[in-house]
């Protein structure tokens, strides 16, 4: 029997491992897909909770964040292609003119 | 109480019409004709004269007892128990008041039209005397307190604003700072008193405080009101020790020296003395300090009127000593006396103050009768209405300011003492003597004009018929008031005798016809000796040399008077310097170096910030990645700790 906290476990594992890759790789492809491993842990806790609760509430939120994922990877993926035709790079540390 | 019905309920439409007329110049004036300007500022107080006529004429024909009709027109402040609406009141006093207002304001309108017409802000000028007469009007209607308030402080907004018409001239400017803020001074304890009166009635409105105040005051409450009231008459009436501004004020045109520092304006210290008589009745403490002040006032004021040489000085001088017979009169129990004198007094001082515009004018701006003299040749009508003037301020018998001047000195006699009789017989002696001075200077002997003056500009008639109809008032206003002494009916008392509780309006006891007379008798005289001295100074050839050895002989009383008693060399030094250096000590001293360094000293600190707070801010989404995972892992810690 796999207990609801062992879902959450990998949920927030995911979640580290997003987060861990954010700060650590520069590409800026491999940022949003750290991205989405983040949302997809918070969504396991999600379900996982849910499925303790015997409710529905967070399903439902899941299904939402789904979504909206799908339309940020949408959104993020046509400015990263803008921003490698203007200046030829990947590189996240290289796009620092947005400044003080 | 007495609702208003018919042509009462348009008694708002006295105050409304020149405030129209105000509006008009006020917002169109520049654009139209100076005709235009004229004919609508004295269109609407002549039909402010109209109306307050056809108003005079309803009242009459109601009972006495009926004479007292009250218009709420607005609901202005409604706030838990404080509700003050527009009350507007028309009783005999306010009537009275302001038939004469209108209609005197109306004159000097016509008369402005003339004086100003050269003035390159002719809309302006205009707009400001119309606001004043719609402040004036409503100050006499008001039917409580907080109305009759605006009216007092409008007043004097507007005596500023026209003290300081010509502002470009320094002097013009301070004198109207040193009227306002002498004034308000005086407003200070006006409005204190207002507030008491508050306290103690819970209601501001006429109707409710003065029939009840013999119940709800004690003696004592009764002093304080009528003493902080009294404050704000001070200010306002040019009384001693608040006098000094009146002098000065006469920087404003001619004309509003006429109706705002001589006829109306000045008198709305007593009007108000007398709308509270029923609270200074309770208190004789109040009365007294009344009776004191204007005693003092019009000795003092005449004293000084005797050596000056200044046209316009001299008359204003006159007004406060006068101002002080109004106030002796009310404090000695003879308020309807006080009311007569605020009457007459107003036909002859505007009248005096008319001609001596033009006499100003005719001379090109001369005010020193030192270099005036002749004119009677050069412009007889202002000459003769000016003699008029001067009689009826003299006291001559048959004149108007006889009668009321009477009036008073009767009351004082009867109720004042022999002492205050004998200071106000001086006073009498002094004002005959001052306004034949000036007439004699002014009008007679030989010419002694600067040599600038190539000739005499003379009134145009727009001047000189106001002269002419005030010079008619001032000659016969008085026979409203005969005495019964000389077989009159004394109307005007009778008139006004409603508004003030019948203990008072007698001039106290019942005086034997005799005595009235003998006093008459002796005032007339003492009069006639003060003209009789004038004309022996500066009539008779060789007289002229008198005045002057008087003066070297009595050179300290001389430099005494001149210098008005000092009182605004003391103010000088006591108020107006420590002031100053007090005022200097908290610019330079405590706003520069403290309040200024504490203030740019934290605008310093929050600059210095906000040089290190933005290198933060690098660029990198990574940075800023880590430094929100930092701030969620303290915040998580703190949380759920």
């Amino acid at each position: 029997m796999i207990t609801a906290n062992q879902y959450l476990m990998v949920g927030a594992i995911l979640f580290a491992i997003g987060v861990l890759g954010f700060l650590t790789r520069r590409n800026i492809i491999v940022l949003l897909m750290c991205i989405e491993l983040m949302i997809n842990g918070a969504g396991l806790a999600f379900v996982s909770f849910c499925r303790q609760m015997g409710s529905l509430e967070g399903q439902v939120f899941v299904l939402f964040a789904m979504v909206i994922a799908a339309v940020e990877i949408a959104v993020g993926l046509s400015i990263i292609l803008l921003v490698f035709r203007n200046r030829a790079t990947l590189d996240a540390d290289e796009m620092e003119s947005l400044k003080w | 109480m007495v609702e208003a019905t018919g042509l009462f309920n348009k008694l708002w439409l006295v105050p409304a019409i020149p405030l129209g007329g105000a509006l008009f110049n006020c917002l169109l004036g520049r654009r139209v004709s100076n005709l235009v300007v004229s004919i609508v500022s004295c269109g609407s107080i002549g039909l402010a004269g109209v109306m307050s006529l056809l108003l005079f004429n309803a009242l009459l024909k109601l009972p006495p007892a009926e004479r007292h009709i009250e218009l709420s027109v607005y609901n202005w402040i409604f706030s838990g128990d404080f509700r003050v609406p527009i009350d507007l009141l028309l009783d005999p006093l306010s009537m009275a008041m302001i038939t004469m207002v209108s209609w005197v304001s109306f004159l000097i309108h016509v008369y402005s039209v003339g004086y100003m017409r050269k003035d390159e802000s002719f809309a302006r000028y205009f707009c400001y005397l119309n606001l004043f007469v719609f402040f004036m009007l409503l100050l006499v209607l008001a039917g409580n307190f907080l109305v009759l308030y605006i009216g007092w402080e409008g007043v004097g907004l507007c005596s500023y604003l026209l003290i300081s018409f010509w502002y470009e001239r320094h002097s013009a400017a301070s004198a109207g700072l040193k009227a306002f803020v002498v004034t308000r001074f005086g407003d200070f304890f006006f409005a204190l008193g207002i507030m008491l009166v508050f306290v103690q009635f819970k209601s501001l409105y006429f109707g409710e405080v003065f029939p009840r105040a013999h119940e709800v005051l004690t003696p004592a409450m009764a002093t304080w009101i009528a003493l902080l009231i009294f404050g704000g008459a001070i200010g306002k009436s040019a009384q001693v020790p608040l006098h000094t501004w009146l002098p000065d004020a006469m920087e404003a045109p001619t004309p509003v020296s006429a109706l705002i520092h001589a006829a109306t304006m000045v008198t709305a210290g007593v009007y108000l003395v007398a709308r509270c008589y029923p609270i200074f009745q309770l208190t004789p403490t109040a009365l007294c300090i009344v009776a004191i002040v204007g005693l003092l006032t019009a000795f003092i004021s005449a004293s000084i009127a005797l050596v000056h040489n200044d046209i316009k000085r001299i008359l204003a001088y006159s007004t406060v000593s006068q101002l002080g017979h109004m106030f002796l009169g009310l404090g000695v129990g003879a308020p309807t006396a006080a009311i007569f004198h605020l009457l007459t007094h107003a036909f002859a001082k505007a009248l005096l103050f008319l001609g001596s515009g033009a006499v100003i004018q005719a001379l090109h701006e001369e005010m020193d009768i030192r270099r005036m003299g002749a004119l009677k040749g050069y412009i007889p009508s202002t000459c003769w209405t000016f003699l008029i003037g001067a009689l009826a301020m003299a006291g001559i018998p048959g004149f108007a300011g006889f009668f009321s001047k009477d009036a008073i000195l009767h009351a004082t006699f009867v109720n004042g003492g022999m002492l205050s009789w004998l200071i106000m017989i001086v006073t009498a002696s002094f004002t005959a003597f001052y306004c034949f001075r000036l007439f004699f200077n002014t009008f007679f002997g030989e010419k002694r004009w600067d040599s600038h003056v190539e000739h005499v500009e003379h009134p145009t008639q727009v001047m000189t018929i106001p002269l002419i109809l005030l010079a008619g008032l001032a000659a016969f206003g008085g026979y409203m008031g005969v005495p019964h002494a000389l077989g009159g009916a004394d109307k005007i008392s009778s008139f006004l005798a409603p508004v003030f509780p019948p203990a008072h309006h007698t001039d106290g006891g019942s005086p034997s016809k005799a005595l009235e007379i003998i006093l008459m008798a002796v005032t007339s005289l003492v009069a006639l000796g003060g003209i009789g001295l004038a004309y022996f100074f500066y009539i008779v050839p060789g007289g002229r040399e008198t005045p002057g050895r008087l003066q070297q002989t009595l050179s300290g009383v001389y430099k005494f008077l001149s210098n008005g008693w000092y009182f605004d060399k003391v103010y000088q030094v006591v108020f107006v310097e420590p002031f100053l250096k007090a005022a200097d000590f908290f610019w330079q001293a405590v706003d520069n170096s403290v309040i200024d360094m504490a203030v740019r000293g934290l605008a310093g600190f929050i600059l210095r910030c906000g040089e290190v707070v933005p290198k933060l801010q690098l660029g990198l989404v990574r940075w800023y990645a880590l430094s929100m995972v930092v701030g969620a892992v303290i915040i998580g810690y703190f949380y759920l700790r």
